[in-house]
């Protein structure tokens, strides 16, 4: 998407040009969207609050955006018409469901902001994750070990807020360890010239071990302590505002930070010099190296900054969502977080959609037990279903940094 | 993760395989001795920090590893117990001996496997549901079914990464890795409560717990008391597979295609290879194996599975570190296996002294370890730096890279 030769102006249209965009698109592109549109109506209109009791409704939105879409792939618009396709007979399917299920059940579990409120909390750990794998990946390290920082940044947040009485100790101490793990894997992957995704696999078991091995040490059987510090809720007096008050009104002050983080990083990376630098080292550190920047200076600093990133994630975890450190607490979220990367093209807002989607299919799994809880159990494996779909070219071509996952030699 | 378009000064070889075939394929026992050493070491210094004796720790382990059972010099009575957990340690070492088959033969084919758990989970999951049903069956079938849907099932799980890399070039690193998670929340949800395959017995109505194995599809116990889980035939079945995984890359047509894929696929195509084809039929073949893994699990000693033990099993990931350190050979991967089965055996609760050393915390040194082999495998460079520098240069057949020292 962004090649380095390319002025920064290239990824303009991302943040401002929506109406340019949709100008610029081919009548059949169009028609796709319009019927991927009308076939999540067809699914909201069944919900509360509208929640109409019959199905009639919802199939002739369903049908309408089938026609949407068969109109579309004819167009050449192959990709976004079956999206349309695929809407459509989620948008049937799911208004069947809801019309077939009790009132009641759906408005306990389909309250709006509640869902939002929880889909930005379970995504926030992925999206820190997903935030430092974006900048190590694109200086050209691949980081799987973003599961075993995260889970460092977890338990050491918890310790160092036990261990200094305030949330922001563990918050510094949190993140200081994760930027640890961060040089160890920069010590191997640009310095030794180690392959990267061993190295990070080797992370992940290293994380896995040492974070068991102090916490039995240093808690032992008890746990961590029930007074451990938390990160402060954010209140704001935005109640009286329809849905988007309910959904931000109380917000761990970790969640603002990420998606402040996701903007900075995204201006950082596309609009500063510094930024351009660290991507010409993912693209073509040799060209780099000519032009006198240190690809390793910038890989260094990119990977430490990317364990720092996602250990955030971890300290978030531990003291500002379970209040609480156990043994291989993070189960896979940095691999989400990975997946996050991947389905957001390597961008800091792609990132954050990402993880958004990934984190309202969690609070949702959160919620569907009302219905069934076994089926629910299987809401959480969606986001890695995504991925595999995604990195399958399935969802758009996802395109990795070039120098992506190699070392550079002089 | 391709290779770049030119540009880069050496050669930036594409696969993970490729940029480590020094290690990989050089020859000799020294580099993986080293390694495994230097782990200890660190580990070692681990234990000291903890405030124990790092030697006296590691000869408990040894000693609850069983592999003391050797030694002609042993009384009776300690052998009777070396042997009790010789057999645990066995029992142990059979699984991973399979799971580092599936990422050692990847590996020659230029893939990296990190999907081993999950085609393992998904060959336990075939194996309880198949050795859980169907009891009217005779015995040796059954055990035979139920292992082959084991194997089925591990090798569909391989070969929808394989699929995917030979269609779509899909980076099996990633597709792996996704996979791993689809098992382990596919199995959570088959013996959840309410789950599919969740146990029929009354008694374990609110436990997610499967079925148990039938008795007649359970592997037959050779050695020991099959009530105190004796050593089963499974053993066998993995020292066979060795030796198929050996014939076939060194002595067949496929491993000679494998092995050239491995090398350069683009060669190999030019060569009249279909690169993709083989990237299939290794994925397969590598599922295979860590679905036969899971039924040695299944149908050997554990025959039930919990939500718990889908979650916390760690064997396919034992898989990566026993592949590597055993330089992706038939007798390297062997030995590697047996050094990480007495590993867990001798550090896990019941064989460790807690005089000497917490057994919880030995089993997390058990992980530290692991990680550290890894990570040294990463880098070979370091090795090069650590050991007699020529004798590894030979070994690796070829100069060192300018500007190592």
């Amino acid at each position: 998407m962004t090649a380095v030769s390319a002025p920064p102006r290239a990824a303009r249209p991302g943040l401002g040009g929506t109406r340019a965009r949709l100008a610029a698109m081919p009548r059949a592109t169009r028609l796709g969207w319009a019927g991927v549109a009308l076939g999540l109506v067809a699914f909201y209109i069944a919900l509360p609050p509208i929640m109409l009791r019959t199905v009639i409704p919802s199939a002739l939105l369903g049908v309408g955006a089938l026609a949407l879409g068969a109109a579309a792939i004819r167009g050449g618009a192959g990709r976004v018409g079956w999206g349309a396709v695929v809407a459509a007979v989620v948008g049937i399917a799911g208004a069947v469901a809801a019309v077939g299920s009790g009132e009641a059940n759906l408005e306990r579990v389909v309250v709006w902001s509640a869902l939002a409120a929880a889909m930005l909390r379970y995504a926030t750990p992925l999206l820190f994750a997903a935030l430092g794998g974006v900048v190590s990946e694109r200086a050209g390290v691949v980081n799987i070990g973003l599961e075993g920082m995260m889970l460092t940044g977890a338990f050491f947040g918890a310790w160092g807020a036990d261990l200094t009485g305030t949330w922001l100790g563990g918050l510094a101490i949190g993140l200081g360890a994760g930027g640890v793990m961060g040089l160890l894997h920069a010590v191997f992957a640009v310095t030794l010239r180690a392959d990267q995704i061993i190295s990070g696999t080797a992370i992940n078991f290293l994380a896995l071990g040492l974070t068991g091995y102090l916490f039995i040490r240093l808690f032992g059987d008890e746990g961590t302590p029930n007074d451990l510090p938390e990160i402060p809720d954010i209140a704001l007096p935005i109640g009286w505002i329809p849905f988007l008050g309910p959904a931000l009104e109380q917000l761990n002050l970790m969640i603002w930070l990420g998606l402040i983080l996701t903007a900075a990083i995204s201006i950082y990376l596309f609009r500063t010099p510094q930024g351009l630098r660290l991507r010409s080292v993912g693209e073509n550190p040799l060209a780099a190296d000519t032009a006198g920047i240190s690809p390793l200076r910038v890989r260094y600093g990119a990977v430490i900054a990317s364990g720092a990133l996602a250990a955030m994630g971890g300290v978030f975890l531990s003291i500002g969502f379970v209040h609480s450190f156990s043994q291989n607490m993070t189960i896979g979220k940095g691999f989400i977080g990975l997946a996050a990367v991947i389905f957001g093209r390597w961008k800091p807002g792609g990132a954050l959609a990402a993880a958004l989607l990934f984190g309202s299919s969690s609070a949702l799994a959160q919620r569907l037990p009302v219905f069934s809880p076994s089926a629910a159990t299987l809401f959480q494996a969606l986001p890695y279903v995504l991925t595999l779909i995604a990195v399958a070219g399935l969802v758009g071509r996802s395109r990795p940094p070039k120098a992506d996952g190699i070392p550079y030699e002089r | 993760m391709s290779a770049t378009g030119g540009g880069d000064g050496g050669q930036a070889p594409g696969t993970v395989a490729s940029r480590l075939s020094g290690y990989l394929r050089g020859g000799g026992v020294l580099v993986p001795v080293i390694t495994a050493l230097l782990s200890f070491l660190v580990g070692g210094v681990v234990v000291l920090a903890a405030g124990s004796n790092p030697i006296s720790t590691y000869r408990a382990v040894f000693e609850g590893s069983g592999l003391n059972w050797v030694f002609p010099w042993l009384s009776a009575e300690d052998r009777t117990l070396a042997a009790l957990n010789l057999q645990q340690t066995l029992l142990l070492t059979a699984p991973f001996i399979l799971a580092g088959l599936a990422v050692a033969f990847a590996f020659r084919a230029g893939l990296f496997n990190i999907g081993g758990q999950g085609q393992y989970l998904v060959g336990t999951i075939a194996a309880v549901w198949i050795g859980s049903s169907l009891g009217d069956l005779p015995a040796l079938l059954h055990v035979v079914l139920a292992m082959l849907a084991a194997c089925a099932a591990g090798a569909l799980w391989g070969g929808i990464a394989g699929l995917l890399k030979a269609t779509t070039g899909a980076n099996e690193v990633i597709s792996t890795i996704m996979l791993n998670w689809i098992a382990i929340w596919l199995g959570v949800w088959l013996f959840s409560v309410g789950g599919p395959l969740h146990s029929s017995d009354p008694a374990q109505e609110s436990v997610p717990v499967s079925d148990d194995v039938e008795p007649g599809a359970r592997l037959p116990v050779f050695w020991g008391d099959p009530e105190l889980q004796g050593l089963h035939v499974g053993l066998f079945v993995a020292i066979g597979v060795l030796l198929v995984f050996w014939i076939l890359l060194n002595r067949s047509v496929t491993g000679y295609e494998v092995r050239a894929v491995g090398f350069n696929p683009d060669a190999a195509e030019y060569g009249g290879i279909n690169a993709g084809r083989t990237y299939v039929k290794v994925m397969l073949i590598c599922g295979l194996f860590a679905g036969l893994a899971g039924a040695l699990d299944v149908l050997g000693w554990q025959f039930r599975i919990a939500t718990t033990d889908v979650q916390i099993s760690q064997v396919g990931f034992y898989g990566i570190a026993v592949a590597l350190l055993g330089r992706n050979t038939a007798v390297g991967t062997a030995v590697a296996a047996l050094l990480f089965g007495g590993l867990i055996n001798g550090t896990s609760v019941r064989n460790l002294d807690p005089t000497i050393f917490d057994p919880q915390l030995a089993v997390n040194l058990t992980l530290i370890i692991q990680g550290l082999i890894v990570l040294f495998v990463s880098a070979p460079v370091l090795i090069t730096l650590l050991s007699p520098g020529r004798l590894v240069r030979r070994a690796r057949g070829r100069p060192a890279p300018e500007g190592t020292a």
